[in-house]
């Protein structure tokens, strides 16, 4: 499957700005199910500078400087991803216990590097004594990884109430957790912050959603915006997403643009600007299917 | 009285611990010539000698500020007469070692910031790197110029009882302490020369030398000849911003704050007067998180967004480049002997201090059974400043449990560390040897392929029964560290000056940042406002003093009342005597007006009163003292000081209140008399100047709208009149002039329209608008036109206006019409300027930033 991804971020600002500083994370990324085609960045005005490079985390970085004066500042993206239906053996009996995936982890001097950085608890995820206690009825003693996550993604599902306008980014965990409630980025530092507690890799997914809204269907949330997701690592499996605001294993519909410890390594769009003021934002996202 | 001088056998024994030459050397060793030199002195000439040394650096203005002290107040810096020594031998093990550890930490921070192999072998615990705040990851795979990443790096150096240094800790962010060092030692050859006599002590100026030419060379190679090198400071709250200025003029490089750079274009632009001028080389004083809000800290209001991309680019240098801090790190400790086999196939010189890192579990057990006898330190400092480090033995049982409960809770996040008994050092405290434990900081600074270690240090001083940790922040005091060298050649002469010629020359190329002009323009101005309200309120107060038995008088009363809120509006020290909502008040106010009086001279919390006119003023000489001459920054200092003990002494005294403001104005009219050749620079005195003359400008159009706001009786007008000449210091030259009685036309020929008279609104209109002709016009700003046309537009109105039609007034409101409206329309044009001149050339484009970040659903 092809889809064409369009996405328009725009600030107003309350007055002239001479001069911006500004990083674009919106370059879907290839991975085992994706691939991009194309992409495009279109900023107004026209920057003076448009660098990238990749990040620590292997995501595409657009960096970008306007010089002149300007009260509006419009980004826009477009990309074509090419789809794979990612086919997980996910009911084999012989998956790997949780146990077993934190004593190799836990173990190990430098071969799993890249996957023990997401051991790693950041501010924004650090699991308090109520994380681990609601994590622990996940991860029952020898359990599946894979089963575990499952089922804490379920129950964040079935426990948490979806509600926009509840949560900032700043907004800690702690607080999501008396609430219980929140939008997906805080579902998945939750789910993040639970597979950390065990000793487990967790990483936040950042990327976009199809929405289908057929007869009958139940519309998915977080349509025509940007989505986020968490994805643990199991030995056998590799990197494996999960949705816990849809309570489903991302397939077809979920585009992902890359991966970092938490929303702050991959904010889509930020920037500097020279102003005491306030500023508007407004952002839409179409995602549609090419035939 | 001091007690006479006498070292105990136990002192000459911790002397010789202390220099760890024991015995064997017998007399004739570096040792036996200080203590010889000391008790040739004598205890009375050595208490005598450390009060010099106290006074000359508080002079010299040498402070350190605590981050707790709320008032922002700098401790004075306190240096111990006697020195730490070094010998020769031991030197050289010193040096050779603390050489290996700078190159391995290079080479470590290259790993880390690459192909991390120390990892990935298993040689380096990869939590130790990763949950360290200082692993910065946007900094991972950048490339350096030359691949250098440690640019300068210090060594705290603690000596056990037997004799052995020890390293207790690195620094290797923003090592601070050389400047110190530096000041120790040109306080101690100027006070103590005696003790240099007959010892070879190796001079410091070869360390700077090397840091200068290091700097310079960091430049990237495409840019120009002469490299534009600052130092990046938080500012004057930061505790060591006496050391960045110091060295700011030392080494003849340009201060900078955050906001007065920009990243424009993939380079580093430092915003002058003269407009932006490319930065090549950053020397950091600042914590590498705080410099780039976009892709760092971003709530930083400290650092220069887009800083990393630039560094990216190669199109600027930073030492210590950004990440650096990684290594300040208690954990590394117990794994750089094998990082040091791996990176430079060799052993460690010099032994840390045995570590044991809790993220290993053995360890973790071994640390929480023995936490009674070991210091138990976070791997990263959580803030500077805080405390790292806590003492297992002085913790209660209570406390202990609860940090055995968080190190296991956390393991990855703490190391235990053997606690030493460090050998005990002399000092010369309170008029007698007092002996506490010392640490050395020695310091390096990469130099080509290797790097070059300071002969000397910074030897910190602690007199708190078994510290073993010792800080700035914490108390302590200072020692110059000596090291006597074998080498004739390198010996110490008895007295010595700055060499600054060198940095001199490339200085003057440089124009003023505006940040800098900034500051001097509020030099002026606070400096004018200061003898300005301090002559006012000196006019007041003298005339009710002299009035008071007519109290029941009315004109007294209209005067009084005029007088007094006069002084408010003009001082800005709102509500002051003025409320017109409450007319009871006020007249209870205007009745008994010296407690509010009091205030305004005392209290440091009335806005816009002399007391915190004085500290506005204070704080801005700090920020620019390295542009003007000693003598100003001595001046400000005794003003200080008297003025310190006055507040104490004078309140409720009326005559002692006006003999303080006599104080400071005397004080303050010494400043003046200085300004011109106080300033290093024609341009800078100039823009001082504009300061000065702007706030009389803008003072005087204020009192006369005020004195004169309505036609009074002849004989209230006379008495204004006679204050408005008192204030204004100008009553001598009004009567030299024209040998007449007071009249209002004479008066204002004098204060207006003269343009010969240096108090006058014409004279000091013409000498704003040399300035402003005189004002650079490069750079990217808009030229200079309009302000020229608003000045030349003020000294017309000045041209045209005759003293005899200001004088006259409307009989139906009893106002001065002419004037009035004279002094409104130059006013307005003041103001416009003013706003102009600080656009244009102190700020270009606004400060203030804001992150904006997009949201996800």
């Amino acid at each position: 499957m092809r889809y064409s991804i369009k996405h328009t971020t725009t600030y107003t600002y309350h007055e002239s700005v001479p001069l911006c500083h500004n990083l674009a994370m919106l370059t879907p990324r290839d991975t085992q199910a994706q691939h991009c085609v194309s992409f495009e960045l279109h900023v107004s005005p026209l920057p003076e500078i448009i660098e990238t490079y990749y990040d620590f985390f292997g995501n595409k970085v657009y960096y970008f400087i306007i010089e002149a004066e300007h009260e509006i500042l419009a980004v826009t993206t477009i990309s074509t991803v090419e789809k794979n239906t990612m086919d997980w053996n996910l009911n084999s009996g012989d998956q790997p216990s949780w146990e077993s995936v934190h004593d190799l982890i836990l173990h190990s001097s430098g071969e799993f590097i890249l996957e023990k950085q997401f051991v790693i608890p950041t501010e924004i995820t650090a699991p308090t004594e109520s994380i681990t206690q609601y994590a622990l009825a996940s991860f029952t003693p020898g359990r599946s990884m894979l089963e575990s996550v499952r089922d804490l993604m379920t129950r964040i599902y079935t426990d948490f109430k979806y509600t926009a306008g509840f949560t900032t980014i700043s907004t800690p965990l702690s607080e999501v957790m008396q609430a219980r409630k929140g939008v997906c980025q805080d579902f998945a530092h939750l789910a993040i912050a639970c597979v950390q507690a065990m000793g487990l890799p967790a990483r936040y997914v950042s990327g976009y959603l199809e929405t289908i809204p057929a007869p009958g269907k139940i519309k998915l949330k977080g349509a025509d915006a940007s989505h986020a997701w968490f994805s643990v690592y199991i030995p056998s499996l590799g990197w494996v997403d999960f949705d816990p605001t849809n309570n489903t294993l991302p397939g077809e519909q979920h585009i992902t643009i890359g991966w970092g410890r938490n929303y702050f390594d991959i904010i889509p769009l930020r920037g500097v600007i020279m102003s005491s003021n306030q500023h508007h934002l407004d952002i839409s996202v179409d995602v549609t299917r090419l035939h | 009285m001091p007690e006479p001088l006498s070292f105990s056998d136990q002192s000459n024994q911790t002397f010789f611990n202390e220099t760890g030459i024991g015995k064997l050397q017998g007399l004739g060793t570096p040792l036996d010539t200080v203590i010889s030199g000391l008790k040739e002195l004598g205890a009375v000439e050595l208490e005598h000698r450390a009060n010099s040394i106290h006074r000359l650096l508080k002079e010299n203005g040498v402070a350190y500020n605590i981050y707790t002290d709320s008032s922002g107040g700098a401790r004075a810096w306190e240096l111990d007469p006697i020195p730490q020594l070094i010998t020769s031998p031991e030197w050289k093990v010193i040096n050779t070692g603390l050489i290996q550890r700078a190159k391995l930490f290079n080479l470590m921070l290259q790993d880390i910031y690459g192909p991390q192999r120390l990892i990935k072998e298993g040689i380096i615990p990869q939590e130790i790197i990763y949950m360290h705040p200082g692993f910065l990851r946007s900094c991972v795979n950048i490339n350096l110029p030359q691949q250098q990443h440690l640019v300068i790096y210090a060594a705290d150096l603690g000596r056990g009882s037997d004799g052995q240094l020890w390293i207790i800790s690195d620094r290797t962010q923003a090592p601070s302490g050389y400047g110190y060092a530096l000041e120790n030692r040109l306080a101690m050859s100027s006070v103590m020369p005696e003790l240099f006599r007959n010892l070879n002590v190796s001079r410091l100026t070869s360390y700077f030398d090397t840091l200068r030419d290091t700097l310079n060379q960091l430049a990237p190679r495409a840019s120009s000849q002469t490299p534009r090198v600052v130092i990046l400071t938080p500012g004057p709250e930061n505790e060591t911003y006496f050391e960045h200025s110091y060295l700011a003029a030392y080494l003849g490089l340009t201060l900078v704050e955050g906001d007065d750079l920009m990243v424009k274009d993939n380079f580093v632009w430092l915003k002058t007067i003269e407009g932006l001028e490319k930065v090549d080389v950053i020397l950091r004083r600042m914590d590498d998180v705080y410099c780039d809000p976009l892709e760092l800290k971003s709530d930083s209001l400290l650092g220069i967004p887009g800083l990393l991309q630039v560094v990216r680019k190669q199109h600027v240098a930073i030492a210590n480049p950004l990440g650096s801090s990684v290594i300040e790190n208690s954990a590394l400790m117990p794994f750089l002997h094998l990082a040091a086999k791996r990176l430079l196939s060799e052993d460690l010189i010099l032994p840390s201090i045995a570590t044991w890192w809790c993220g290993q579990p053995k360890e973790m057990q071994y640390v929480t059974d023995h936490i009674q006898q070991l210091v138990i330190r976070r791997i990263y400092r959580r803030k500077a400043g805080t405390r790292s480090a806590i003492d297992g033995a002085s913790l209660s049982e209570a406390k202990r449990n609860d940090l055995i409960r968080e190190i296991k809770a956390n393991p990855h996040l703490f190391a235990g560390q053997e606690k030493i008994g460090f050998s005990a050092t002399p000092s010369w405290v309170d008029g007698k040897v007092q002996e506490g434990t010392s640490l050395i900081r020695s310091f390096l600074v990469q130099q080509n392929d290797s790097f070059k270690v300071m002969p000397g240090g910074l030897t910190r001083t602690s007199f708190i029964q078994d510290s073993f940790i010792i800080s700035n922040q914490t108390g302590g005091i200072s020692k110059d560290t000596w090291v006597i060298s074998d080498e004739r050649d390198d010996i110490q002469p008895v007295k010595f000056q700055h060499n600054m010629s060198n940095s001199a020359i490339s200085y003057h190329r440089d124009s003023l940042p505006s940040h800098t002009a900034e500051n001097l323009f509020w030099v002026g101005r606070y400096t004018e406002r200061l003898i300005n309200n301090a002559r006012l309120l000196r006019t007041v107060m003298e005339y009710l003093t002299q009035n008071n038995s007519q109290s029941e008088n009315h004109s007294f009363y209209q005067i009084k009342k005029i007088l007094l809120q006069t002084l408010t509006h003009c001082t800005y020290s709102y509500p002051g005597f003025i409320y017109p909502e409450d007319p009871e008040k006020e007249q209870e106010l205007l009745q008994n007006p010296w407690h509010e009086l009091t205030h305004h001279l005392y209290d440091e919390q009335q806005i816009g009163g002399l007391s915190q006119n004085l500290q506005l003023f204070k704080k801005a000489v700090y920020q620019v003292r390295n542009f003007l001459s000693p003598d100003t920054w001595h001046i400000v200092r005794q003003l200080d000081e008297v003025w310190s003990d006055i507040e104490q002494t004078s309140q409720n005294n009326r005559m002692l209140m006006i003999e303080d403001i006599d104080k400071l104005n005397a004080s303050m009219f010494s400043i003046l008399g200085m300004n011109r050749e106080s300033a290093r620079r024609e341009q800078e005195w100039a823009i001082l100047d504009l300061g000065r003359k702007f706030e009389q400008v803008l003072f005087i159009i204020r009192f006369l709208q005020n004195i004169f706001a309505q036609k009074t009786d002849n004989r209230t007008e006379y008495e204004l009149m006679q204050a408005v000449l008192t204030a204004t210091q100008s009553i001598v030259t009004y009567r030299y002039t024209f040998r007449d009685h007071l009249q209002l036309p004479l008066l204002l020929e004098l204060m207006v329209l003269d343009m010969n008279y240096p108090k006058s609104l014409a004279y000091l209109i013409e000498k704003i608008k040399l300035h402003i002709l005189a004002m650079p016009k490069g750079g990217t700003f808009s030229s200079m036109s309009e302000p020229s046309r608003l000045i030349q537009e003020a000294s017309q109105l000045l041209n045209w206006a005759d003293s005899s039609s200001l004088s006259k007034f409307d009989n139906y409101k009893y106002e001065y019409v002419a004037l009035k409206k004279l002094l409104t329309q130059l006013n307005h044009l003041m103001l416009e300027i003013h706003m102009i001149i600080s656009k244009t050339y102190f700020k270009h484009t606004q400060s203030q930033q804001q992150l904006f970040v997009s949201n996800v659903v």
